[in-house]
């Protein structure tokens, strides 16, 4: 079973490299008309690192899934062509690439050490509040006076000597943890329900100050470091992962109606989230100015149509910040509708892989954190992408494993690592169980 | 929490159909729309920076070409190695203030675009080929530079054409531009350029040698002795006008001088040579009359748009009301009604008849008042006379040749108007060549050489002194078709003064016309 697995992520792994050294010669095809020089090293590189991450997958979770390893470094190779295409292009940094690779590498490191460190995922439980409390603290870090950098207008960068952190990447990933270890202990109490309104189960009103600390939490973030984005996904992790702790669909719905509440409360008192809705219901109001980035966007994607421009052919660059946020649109413009299809389609198998992951897992606390790791991945491109092609107003968040960002990459390596972690555990605990029901299943007759 | 998970990932589900949806709006369905979206730069930028043919003169000199550079938004630049001296031929090609010229005419064979260009082959549908093609001028390096050379600095333009098939040989008016700074990429650069350009009140960017409209004057006198022979109102030799300083038409007490208030009269053929104001002015007026007038006017290409291969050119003016008919000029003079040899009364549609305008006709026939031309126009009108009544299609294209040197296409040829029939023509012919030999024109002549001419002066105004000096003409070889006409006008300058056709204008086309009738450089 475990070689089972393990042969099919090699597979894969070996398929998406091929897919992405693939897009990386056309890309330089497009733009110079010649295959890149440094095709070797690149292979090399890309090739080995992946298989020091599936070899250490074969040592120290060999019963994994075999999917989320694959599909993880696709879409990062993906996004790195598309840096490497970008660089220098027009206000796009031309350092970039070698930045991409080196934190490729640290991702890569990251993912490693992290199934070296936390062998059992129960571990974390026992560090439920220094963990929580080192995510509010992560969260809150770029408030203050002479760590935190302002960029692009969002209060959410640290300055560690040359190096620019975003460490909210990170305290989502320690607030997964908190939530699922704090939830699944408290749930008995949280469900109770004492009564009843309409079709709902209520429980005792006390029981949402928890929901409710949540949510002021996340608007604090809002307002603080002007990040709608990050403040969206961790108000909807904790109601996700509050209503499948306690089953009680009544969190969710007073979840949704505290985040109306919240948004309309925004959208009324803030000027940048009011602009923001603004250019998301009609970014040609002011297309030279405010709407420009979304409004060239959609002609990037429109200029891609059904099959695209070719890698390298298109246009992109026009796109301000096109490297981070707006590598969708990127995609979309070189590869066309099948290309960002195929990316759509590469975060719909994560989660659903992730969630398979939960489904199977026996502990409590491991189900819940992989639901959440999985939440904020499918939630995180869900809502950049939306952004970008204007399903939900734009809010400035990486996309998860695509986008150039050295926090962003690290964070979501260690986050595959957790769901490799849980999703190994899980099938080592069924492979027990399995074995015992298949001593009681040979007696049968 | 397996049920509430297994929602989740419905819940997930719909959201990607969500994001799945709108990616086929925008990039399919929608997709269309926003290309063509007018704030959408993509596609015009992309056309911009595109390959582009090139454009020569006749004797192999590059007027235009795209040359690559390195630039973010566009591969390509247009550049005009000539600048100035082509620039109211080829026009510019800008990003920002668009394409004029033949940029502009020739736009879809340049950029490759013209569907016969884009599928010359079945298999073409498939291949990325470069269609563009590059455009051969039928003008000459050498005369267009003669053309600049002798005009210098004076306000004016050149328009020199071979009567035979209508090519133009150069054409050249000042004040110019130069092309390069307006087709600049530096969007900003090029539209202060430009905004300085329009706003310049000299108005270099006017291509005033087919947009801009002059009283043509005495030249116009080579119209009006055409409609008088071509209706039979008079030849070469009578009537003969009585020698007067000044003409006072019916209707009117303001009357028609002659230049310098000289005293001129004579047939046809001395009026012409003299330029007699007062004599072409009775002709019109009391022998020929509007309608042969204007039917002859617009036999030469009045009131019509010339067809030459380039963008808004204009049409030459001259009038066609004059009023009601009141009485016959014999009436008038208190004569007898005309009658035919046999003793009948001359039928009305001989007669010569009193307008109420006939006054502005006495005027118009000396190419005042209402009547305006370009300077094209009037080169038409010399080149009618120099080919037996016919004016032929003006172009300035010669081939089109695509990427394989196969020519694909020229400009416009063919006959545009039959301006009058061969026997008045050739007879004109003699008149223009008497011009020459011994009128107002002699300093046009061209030693080894036959040439023709018809001089012009034209008053702006009774009170301003300057005057615009005109010369149309032709020349060849002796005893052969002429192969060479010519039209060329030097505006009025009130720094100047008067000045006249046979003194400022003939030197220039002189030369011009030297240059021209010489044999052509070899291409290189």
């Amino acid at each position: 079973m475990a070689r089972i697995r393990r042969n099919a992520e090699l597979g894969l792994i070996l398929l998406g490299s091929v897919i992405v050294v693939g897009a990386y010669v056309l890309a330089s095809l497009g733009q110079n008309a010649s295959i890149p020089v440094d095709l070797g090293p690149f292979l090399a590189a890309e090739l080995g690192l992946i298989l020091f991450a599936h070899i250490a997958t074969r040592r120290l979770a060999p019963s994994a899934d075999g999917i989320l390893l694959p599909l993880a470094v696709l879409l990062n190779g993906i996004g790195y062509v598309f840096i490497a295409r970008l660089a220098g292009e027009r206000s796009v940094p031309s350092d970039l690439p070698g930045l991409q690779a080196t934190w490729f590498a640290l991702g890569m490191a990251a993912y490693v050490g992290t199934l070296l460190v936390i062998r059992r995922i129960r571990v974390l439980d026992q560090y439920r509040y220094t963990v929580g409390l080192i995510g509010l603290a992560l969260l809150f870090l770029p408030l203050v006076p002479g760590v935190g950098r302002t960029i692009n207008g969002a209060k959410i960068w640290i300055s560690l000597g040359p190096i620019n952190l975003q460490p909210g990447e990170f305290a989502k990933l320690a607030l997964a943890v908190f939530f699922a270890s704090y939830l699944v202990d408290k749930r008995e109490l949280l469900r109770m329900a004492t009564y009843r309104l309409g079709p709902l189960w209520l429980p005792e009103p006390k029981h949402f100050f928890p929901i409710l600390v949540a949510w002021a939490g996340s608007v604090v973030v809002m307002v603080s470091e002007r990040d709608l984005g990050s403040s969206l996904l961790y108000f909807a992790l904790f109601v996700v992962l509050l209503w499948i702790a306690t089953e009680r669909v009544a969190y969710l719905v007073v979840g949704v109606g505290l985040f109306a509440v919240g948004a309309f409360a925004a959208w009324r008192f803030f000027d940048h989230v009011q602009q923001r809705v603004d250019i998301w219901l009609d970014p040609w109001a002011d297309p030279l100015d405010e709407g420009f980035q979304i409004v060239e966007a959609q002609y990037a994607l429109a200029e891609g149509g059904l099959t695209g421009t070719g890698i390298g052919l298109g246009d992109p660059a026009r796109i301000p910040v096109v490297e981070n946020d707006f590598i969708f649109a990127a995609i979309g413009e070189e590869m066309g509708l099948l290309g960002s299809t195929a990316i759509i389609v590469s975060y719909l198998l994560f989660v659903g892989t992730g969630l398979r992951i939960a489904l199977r897992a026996v502990d409590p606390i491991a189900k819940l954190l992989a639901v959440g790791l999985t939440t904020i991945i499918g939630l995180q491109a869900f809502i950049i992408i939306g952004g970008v092609i204007r399903v939900v107003p734009l809010t400035g968040i990486t996309l998860p494993y695509v986008s150039y960002g050295g926090s962003s990459l690290l964070a979501n390596y260690v986050l595959l690592a957790l769901l490799i972690r849980i999703s190994d555990e899980s099938a080592q605990r069924g492979r027990i169980d399995a074995d015992a029901a298949g001593v009681v299943g040979s007696t049968a007759p | 929490m397996n049920r509430q998970i297994a929602r989740l990932g419905v819940g997930f589900l719909v959201l990607y159909t969500l994001l799945f949806v709108q990616l086929n709006r925008v990039q399919v369905f929608q997709a269309e729309e926003l290309r063509e979206d007018v704030g959408n730069s993509r596609s015009v930028v992309r056309e911009f920076g595109q390959r582009r043919g090139s454009i020569s003169t006749a004797d192999g000199v590059v007027v235009a070409e795209s040359i690559e550079v390195d630039d973010a938004d566009f591969e390509r630049q247009r550049v005009y190695p000539h600048g100035e001296l082509y620039a109211h031929l080829t026009g510019h090609y800008s990003f920002n203030v668009g394409a004029t010229g033949l940029e502009r005419s020739y736009d879809d064979q340049l950029a490759g675009t013209a569907f016969e260009q884009e599928f010359s082959s079945l298999g073409d549908l498939f291949l990325d080929r470069d269609t563009t093609a590059d455009l051969t001028l039928t003008v000459r390096d050498d005369v267009q530079q003669a053309a600049r050379d002798a005009l210098g600095q004076r306000k004016g333009s050149v328009v020199v054409l071979d009567p035979r098939s209508g090519a133009v040989l150069a054409a050249y008016s000042w004040p110019s531009y130069d092309p390069n700074p307006v087709s600049g990429l530096d969007p900003q650069a090029s539209n202060e350029e430009w905004d300085r350009l329009v706003s310049d009140p000299a108005n270099p960017v006017l291509e005033r040698w087919h947009r801009e409209l002059f009283f043509p004057g005495s030249t116009f006198k080579v119209v009006t002795a055409s409609a008088a022979l071509e209706s039979g109102s008079a030849t070469l030799a009578e009537p003969s006008f009585p020698s007067v300083t000044s003409y006072t038409p019916p209707l009117t007490n303001v009357p028609i001088s002659n230049f310098g208030g000289s005293s001129c009269g004579g047939p046809l053929l001395d009026m012409l040579r003299q330029s007699c104001n007062t004599a072409f002015a009775k002709l019109a007026a009391e022998h020929v009359g509007p309608g042969p007038m204007v039917e002859r006017a617009e036999a030469f290409g009045f009131n019509s748009v010339p067809p030459i291969d380039l963008p808004a050119t204009v049409a030459s003016v001259f009038p066609t009301d004059y009023g009601a008919p009141l009485e016959t000029i014999d009436s008038f003079y208190g004569l007898p009604p005309a009658t035919t040899p046999d003793g009948q009364p001359v039928p009305d549609e001989d007669l010569v008849f009193l307008y109420e305008d006939t006054p502005a006709l006495a005027r118009s026939a000396i190419g005042q008042l209402d009547v305006k031309s370009t300077p094209l126009q009037m080169a038409l009108v010399a080149a009618a006379v120099a080919n037996e009544g016919l004016i032929e299609n003006p172009h300035v294209v010669g081939e089109i040749r695509d990427r394989d040197a196969q020519i694909i296409g020229g400009g416009p040829t063919g006959l545009w108007r039959q301006a009058m029939s061969p026997s008045t023509a050739a007879q004109m012919r003699e008149a223009m060549l008497a011009v020459v030999a011994g009128g107002t024109a002699t300093r046009l002549a061209v030693p080894g050489f036959e040439v023709g001419g018809k001089t012009g002066t034209a008053q702006l105004g009774r009170e301003v002194e300057a005057t615009h000096a005109w010369i149309i003409g032709f020349g060849g070889p002796p005893d052969e078709e002429p192969t060479v006409a010519i039209a060329v006008i030097i505006e009025a300058d009130e720094a100047v003064g008067q000045q006249t056709g046979g003194s400022a204008a003939a030197p220039v086309a002189q030369q011009v016309l030297a240059a021209a009738l010489a044999p052509p450089p070899v291409p290189e």
